[in-house]
């Protein structure tokens, strides 16, 4: 594509010498066409309506002034950055965590999630590691690919792995003891059908690849003589 | 008084025509000939068939001495003559076929397998193991009975 052709702003208003324009403002008001607008409006410029305001809720005056000054804290309108996926990381990437639960296994990569943490998969018939975030720090990064094109990962976010709100449950004396058994963390079902249905075309992969499937069960470990920072991944 | 026999040494020296590797340095792993030995420290190095090695002066502490030689280089040979002698010797055909030269490159094979390929090999080896253990009792037991 060839570069767009830029034309320079040619101002109406050329600077004799810095901060001082050849033209008045009021000759500038009519060199701009302002008037025309104006009139055209009826005497005043165009301009939006402010939005109505939401409207707030009731605030009761305080009964007495705060005793000490009170600072406000400074408004923070800074933005974090997106997190950048490092360039050895790809779709089908094999990764080995490094901490946690899982450390030291191998697990396919699937997609970068908009928190910046790295979707992953065991799979989990394979290794045990199921559908799961883990922030990109934790892995290392090898060259073996998986082919991940016949897997869906659209309906999976960061809210998909959001921890439920605990329901508050007022409890009365009697089933103090009672309430506590019956609660079980078991994972819904649909979770376990999003996870079987996810892994099940990476497994026919995989399966397709001589020692892939043991390689991907076998926890990685530095043995004796191994320095990671020479191996190569 | 015993007598005493005198052997010539077996050393391999320093002398021109002696084939050398680099063992450190930018040109590590790569092979030259000695064309001149300029003080007891630096030599003047050339390789013929290596366009990314120019001819210059190498300090020893940077070099091997191979067990290969060109037999009869005159000193301070220019690259042209130094080239037919090289080619003439088969310089490059004994070294791959040392034990020496096998050994490091498989060295440098091994340092470059990734995490999947040396997960292969340690499959590999455990079958082998395998195998010969499997061997090995069945030839045991058979000589016991």
């Amino acid at each position: 594509m060839a570069p767009k052709q830029r034309t320079p702003k040619v101002s109406r208003n050329p600077d004799l010498i810095r901060g001082v324009g050849k033209f008045s403002r009021s000759k500038m008001y009519h060199k701009r066409g302002l008037w025309a607008i104006k009139a055209k409006n009826g005497g005043v410029f165009p301009r939006h309506d402010a939005q109505p305001k939401a409207p707030s809720p009731a605030e009761k005056p305080p009964k007495f002034y705060p005793a000490d000054d009170v600072k406000k804290p400074l408004v923070n309108k800074r933005k974090h950055k997106p997190t950048k996926l490092r360039a050895s990381i790809t779709p089908g990437t094999v990764l080995i965590i490094l901490a946690g639960r899982f450390k030291g296994k191998r697990v396919v990569f699937l997609k970068q999630l908009s928190s910046g943490l790295l979707l992953v998969t065991g799979p989990f018939k394979i290794n045990g590691v199921p559908l799961r975030r883990v922030n990109q720090s934790y892995m290392i990064a090898t060259s073996t690919k998986v082919d991940i094109s016949g897997v869906n990962v659209d309906k999976f976010d960061d809210k998909y792995f959001a921890k439920e709100a605990q329901k508050k449950k007022k409890k009365g004396e009697g089933e103090f003891f009672e309430a506590e058994k019956e609660e079980k963390n078991v994972l819904p079902q649909e979770k376990k059908d999003d996870q079987k249905t996810v892994d099940t075309p990476l497994i026919k992969f995989i399966e397709g690849v001589a020692d892939l499937k043991a390689y991907l069960a076998a926890r990685f470990s530095l043995k004796s003589g191994m320095k990671p920072h020479e191996l190569k991944f | 008084m015993g007598d005493a026999t005198v052997i010539a040494s077996s050393w391999r020296l320093v002398e021109v025509g002696r084939v050398v590797l680099f063992t450190r340095g930018q040109y590590e792993g790569k092979l030259a000939a000695i064309v001149e030995i300029i003080d007891h420290r630096r030599v003047l190095v050339d390789a013929p068939s290596d366009a990314s090695l120019p001819r210059h002066s190498a300090a020893l502490k940077d070099l091997t001495l191979t067990h290969l030689v060109i037999p009869k280089l005159p000193r301070a040979a220019g690259t042209g003559v130094l080239r037919k002698l090289w080619e003439a010797e088969g310089v490059e055909k004994n070294w791959n076929g040392s034990a020496w030269a096998q050994s490091r490159a498989k060295a440098q094979r091994r340092r470059e397998l990734t995490d999947f390929e040396r997960f292969k090999v340690l499959r590999a080896r455990k079958q082998q193991r395998f195998e010969v253990r499997k061997a090995f009792a069945k030839v045991r037991s058979s000589a016991k009975a």
